[in-house]
């Protein structure tokens, strides 16, 4: 019995030096523990990044603040930008799916468990490097050269020229650096997924979450390549004279913008797929019916995959583009809309004609559902490019990415972890802070992203250090950042409920939210080997169908 | 509840899935396919837009001996595979010798062409567009072939200690999926530096 | 106790919905009040809804019929989403048996893409025809012409038929719908990125080294019209800020004629020159009748005509002036002007001279 083996794990455990455990910790290849390992990596550095958009917002929170200097600013929005999308929404995205995709396929570990390994300690290598620069390097303005050319870095800003000492570089190495790691973590999904599932898991029976892995790690290969490329040349152009982006030698500056967005645009699909897959996971299970349409859900995602690589000079739409490409880019960017309002739908479907518990991962959801509505929205008003360019570049702009990001990405996060906490450490979290944590960071969040808008609709442009008085921007300005401490107190009730609840949670057994997909089938946590003896399954819920045996799905798919 | 699953009822006959080597190697040849893909889009671009320094047409020659090597030698490492499954090892080391040399042939091709470009015509990665886009476009193909050359020694190595056999063949194959792949970049390089750019 | 009862007896996921419900729309009815009610008549709050110009009018109205399109959308799926939630919660009474197992259903999928689609082509054709009609507006004879280029951090503006080169407040004239006088701007830049953004008369349009980009304005009111650079461009971004005058065709034809003319030369502010001359001022900045040709600052010849100073940073003043030259870090710290480091007798006489330049 596989309790009587974590006994005497646990056992043993307990009476090994640290050192012991930390070389373990360090060591190991398993996609578990590896998971962890970016997740809580994650973690640590949405801290910082949420210091770095306090400091923002406390400098904005009235015109001509002082808070700090316009050289601080101006690194505060470039670090803040840059940790969370490649060290804290990537990794944790990535947490969640080595930990769960060889789970949830019935396998034992990950295709290529060294490669993982790999993967994740050149991720926090490069979080490291960024964060060196805070205190490496020389920078004109004295100590500290932290990056300060924006998260997407234009040319010929990034030039030597223009950015003397070495922060530009900072920015590049420690990305080119990381983006090795997420394409040996998406080219491990793939292998894993493609080659590892148990008998009877036909990709038509797999989990959405592993579908929806298994496309967004098509899409890390495909985008994340394109930037490797940009850096590589902008770092010749920085060390060996080259002239990609130099415009005085007839480089060109929108050849990065194309590069960048080739790679920026289908990035953001890489964020959020992997937070539809836990929406498409966690809806079904407390609306009590299996999702709406799964065909549909993944043929929309497939779609959105392809389409998503052709929109990306959406973000250029000001550049000076002819009419024609233009409404090239408008098209494709609209037509996106279409699988993306299709899922939405599916979900709302799943939901009709159920029985919804109201437990904080499902909230979650809910909260998801209706802030990504507003956030699509508020997209396709973008895509309309004369709209745009009014729109881009400004606090709308701002307020719409975060929307997504914050409002979509980190409400379905918080929905994974209450869901899968019990699963990974055997114990529930509390539902009480759970529902506080839900309410306080919902307030918080729509109070700084609602009135977000506001000031771009009134002229306010983004990465400004300071503004002018008297041009209607000023109250929008300071209950956006009253907002953030309130979502600063909420993260802080998530923390506290993560650690109260590791040590003393109620035990959650095997199955405590009665799911139907293959990880609540072992213990809390899991067996170093995942599965006895590995499954067969006949159908897309197996655990359905053993709870269910007189009226299987195996019978209707 | 024990976390042994019950094996559900319907044994699903012969379960096959690909082979997550070559699965790997097939993501990984996409990956850097993308990565050459921004390299040429940007010498396409770039063709003709160079303020001043030599062009194309007044120093390139092309390299038509090597590029017959490199391609041979990926002949030479398929019938190497196929040896190796039959379980002619002797074969097999022959004709892996005989493709490491032809790519370190097309390697020392390419010093050779950058020792005339930079000493005779003065043209580097800093001249003009035309010298920073060929430098890095070609190097990056370079770089993978010697990364490439680097993994075909390895195998000889091990080859040679007697521990290449049959049971090795599926990851040896994987290693000369790469090895293709190295061809087929060096297939679009020439055509667009030697054919399309002048 | 009664009080206790009723609480815990109460539906509250349906009433926490239902007042959530209720507050988003108010919220959202005062929001769309707000927003448009609020631009006040002296164009101190550039909002995009508040527009004075063809281009910018053309996006405003494109823009109701796109929020119009969206608020419908969001108004269908927010009723849906409030009312599933409602409807469809687990009752503790029926708690025990799931509820009916339904996979899908082909016709729903049918319609719910098949409708977005049309929506998307609607929209596709009413944006493409936008992009067009101001992207490749014809320019009409009597267009006034200015060259914009970008610097870290101010405007250089140039009338290439007029013979003027300024810096930061651009003058053009009111355009007539019977007899446009629209003014074209051809927009290039000397260094990094940067962006034209004056929202009250037209959508933004980057300046991009090496890649000449054009915009046009056409206002049919006087006024003042604020903006500022919307493209990331280093240190200083934020006080990159832009003023636009539109005047009167005669306002204009003598703002002209005042600029065309060559620099005021004040015999009793010679002392003030003579520092001008004499220092590193002349490397960047040019003032006709002098040797200062530099083109790396603003043109001063015309100084005093602008209201404001280090591109909108400080009013023009005697005392800004002064503070300017002397710590441009006090003003705008990171700005490329550097600490002139004169002494207070060659700064006064300097801020003397400068404040003759009209």
């Amino acid at each position: 019995m596989s309790s009587d083996v974590l006994a005497i794990q646990n056992a043993e455990a307990a009476s090994r030096p640290w050192v012991e455990t930390l070389h373990e910790w360090v060591t190991t290849v398993d996609h578990k523990r590896l998971g962890i390992l970016y997740i809580l990596y994650a973690l640590v550095f949405l801290i910082i990044g949420g210091i770095e958009a306090t400091i923002i917002r406390i400098q904005l929170m009235r015109p001509h603040n002082d808070f700090v200097s316009p050289q601080v600013f101006n690194r505060m929005f470039t670090m803040h930008g840059t940790t969370m999308i490649f060290f804290v929404a990537m990794p944790i995205l990535f947490g969640f799916a080595n930990y769960l995709v060889p789970l949830m396929i019935g396998a034992r570990d990950m295709a290529f468990p060294r490669l993982n390994a790999f993967g994740f300690w050149l991720t926090a290598l490069g979080g490291f490097l960024l964060y060196f620069s805070f205190v490496g390097g020389s920078g004109l303005y004295g100590a500290g050269s932290a990056p300060d050319v924006g998260w997407f870095a234009y040319a010929p800003l990034t030039s030597r020229a223009f950015s003397v000492g070495h922060s530009a570089d900072y920015w590049t190495i420690a990305l080119l650096v990381s983006g090795f790691g997420s394409i040996s973590t998406a080219i491990n999904i793939i292998a894993t997924i493609l080659c590892m599932r148990c008998p009877g898991m036909k990709l038509s029976r797999m989990p959405l979450l592993a579908w929806l892995n298994l496309v967004m790690a098509g899409m890390v290969i495909l985008a994340v390549s394109p930037l490797t490329a940009a850096q590589i040349m902008l770092s010749i152009d920085r060390y060996l004279g080259g002239h990609f982006f130099d415009t005085q030698a007839g480089g060109s500056a929108t050849l990065w913008m194309h590069f960048f967005w080739i790679f920026g645009h289908p990035e953001v699909y890489v964020l959020i797929i992997p937070a539809f897959a836990f929406a498409s996971e966690i809806i079904p299970v407390f609306s009590r019916k299996p999702i709406f349409g799964y065909p549909v859900m993944v043929a929309a995602t497939i779609c959105i995959g392809f389409i998503g690589l052709s929109v990306w000079a959406h973000h250029m739409f000001t550049i000076g583009m002819n009419s024609y490409a233009n409404s090239f880019f408008v098209f494709t960017t609209m037509a996106i809309a279409v699988p993306t309002g299709i899922k939405i739908f599916n979900w709302l479907g799943t939901m009709w004609g159920g029985k919804i518990q109201f437990k904080t991962p499902m909230i979650f959801c809910i909260g998801f559902l209706l802030q990504f509505l507003i956030a699509g929205l508020t997209g396709v008003m973008m895509s309309v490019a004369p709209f745009d360019w009014q729109l881009g570049n400004s606090y709308f702009v701002v307020a719409h990415f975060h929307y997504v990001i914050v409002g979509g990405i980190l409400f379905c996060l918080f929905g994974a972890f209450y869901y899968w906490f019990p699963k990974i450490t055997g114990r529930l979290l509390n539902e009480t802070l759970g529902k506080l944590h839900f309410w306080l960071f919902a307030i918080g969040f729509h109070l700084t992203f609602d009135s977000m808008h506001i000031p771009g609709l009134l002229g306010m442009p983004r990465r400004i250090y300071t503004y002018e008085p008297g041009r209607g921007w000023e109250i929008w300005n300071l209950i956006e950042t009253i907002g953030v401490f309130v979502q600063g107190i909420a993260t802080l009730i998530f923390v506290a409920n993560l650690v109260l609840s590791y040590f003393n949670g109620p035990k959650a057994g095997n199955d405590p939210w009665d799911a139907w997909t293959l990880e609540w089938s072992v213990s809390s946590p899991p067996p170093v080997y995942n599965f006895a003896s590995i499954p067969t399954v006949a159908s897309r819920r197996p655990l359905w169908d053993l709870k269910h045996p007189e009226d299987p799905d195996s019978h209707y798919e | 509840m024990s976390a042994t699953t019950t094996p559900l009822p319907g044994i699903p006959g012969a379960w096959k899935l690909p082979y997550r080597g070559k699965v790997g190697m097939a993501c990984l040849i996409f990956a850097e396919s993308a990565i050459f893909t921004i390299f040429v889009v940007a010498y396409l671009f770039y063709v003709g837009k160079s303020l001043s320094g030599p062009t194309p047409r007044e120093v390139l020659e092309t390299p038509i001996f090597y590029t017959v090597c490199l391609l041979s030698s990926s002949l030479t490492v398929h019938f190497a595979g196929k040896l190796l499954e039959r379980g002619r090892r002797g074969a097999f080391l022959l004709l892996w010798v005989l493709t490491i040399v032809l790519g370190a042939l097309f390697l020392y091709g390419t010093g050779q062409e950058w020792h005339r470009l930079i000493y005779e015509h003065g043209l580097t990665i800093s001249t003009n567009l035309f010298g920073t886009t060929y430098y890095s476009l070609v190097g990056l193909h370079a770089f993978h072939v010697t990364a490439g050359l680097i993994m075909l020694s390895i195998v000889l190595f091990f080859g040679l200690a007697g521990r290449v056999g049959p049971e090795q063949s599926a990851r040896v194959d994987v290693l000369s999926l790469y090895w293709h792949f190295v061809d087929a970049v060096w297939v679009v390089v020439f055509t667009v530096v030697y054919v399309l750019g002048r | 106790m009664r009080i206790v009862e009723t609480m815990q007896k109460a539906d509250w996921p349906a009433i926490i919905s239902r007042v959530v419900g209720v507050a988003v729309l108010v919220a959202g009815v005062l929001l769309a009040a707000g927003l448009c009610t609020a631009a006040p008549q002296d164009n101190s709050v550039p909002s995009i809804f508040d527009s004075h110009s063809t281009p910018a009018d053309s996006i405003r109205h494109l823009s109701h019929f796109v929020l119009g399109i969206t608020g419908l959308i969001f108004l269908v799926v927010f009723s849906l989403l409030s009312y599933v939630v409602v409807k469809f919660r687990r009752r503790v009474a029926d708690a025990e048996r799931e509820p009916a197992q339904v996979y899908g259903s082909t016709q729903i999928e049918l319609a719910w893409t098949i409708i977005p689609i049309l929506i998307v082509v609607v929209l596709f054709l009413a944006t493409a025809r936008v992009i067009h009609a101001i992207q490749d507006a014809p320019r009409p004879a009597e267009a006034v012409e200015v060259t914009a280029i970008g610097h870290q951090f101010w405007w250089e503006f140039r009338y290439p038929k007029l013979g003027i080169v300024t810096a930061n407040e651009l003058h053009v004239p009111v355009s007539d719908a019977a007899h446009p006088t629209p003014t074209f701007l051809k927009l290039l830049s000397a260094d990094t990125d940067h962006s034209f953004w004056v929202p009250q008369l037209a959508g933004k349009t980057d300046l991009i080294p090496n890649h000449p980009n054009g915009t046009w304005i056409d206002p049919h009111e006087t006024g003042l019209f604020l903006g500022q650079c919307a493209q990331y461009c280093g240190t200083q971004h934020a006080k990159m800020l832009l003023r636009v005058y539109v005047d009167t065709p005669e306002d204009f034809n003598a703002w002209v004629r005042g600029q065309q003319e060559p620099a005021k030369r004040d015999e009793k502010e010679a002392a003030g020159r003579h520092v001008f001359e004499t220092t590193a001022c002349l490397n960047c900045h040019a003032i006709t009748g002098t040797n200062g040709t530099g083109r790396f600052g603003p043109d001063l010849t015309h100084l005093m005509s602008r209201r404001t100073i280090a591109s909108g940073a400080a009013e023009n003043s005697a005392q800004n002036l002064r503070l300017w030259i002397q710590n441009p870090d006090s003003i705008k710290p990171g700005s490329l002007m550097p600490a002139m480091k004169l002494s207070d007798a060659d700064l006064d006489a300097l801020v003397r001279y400068l404040e003759t330049l009209q």
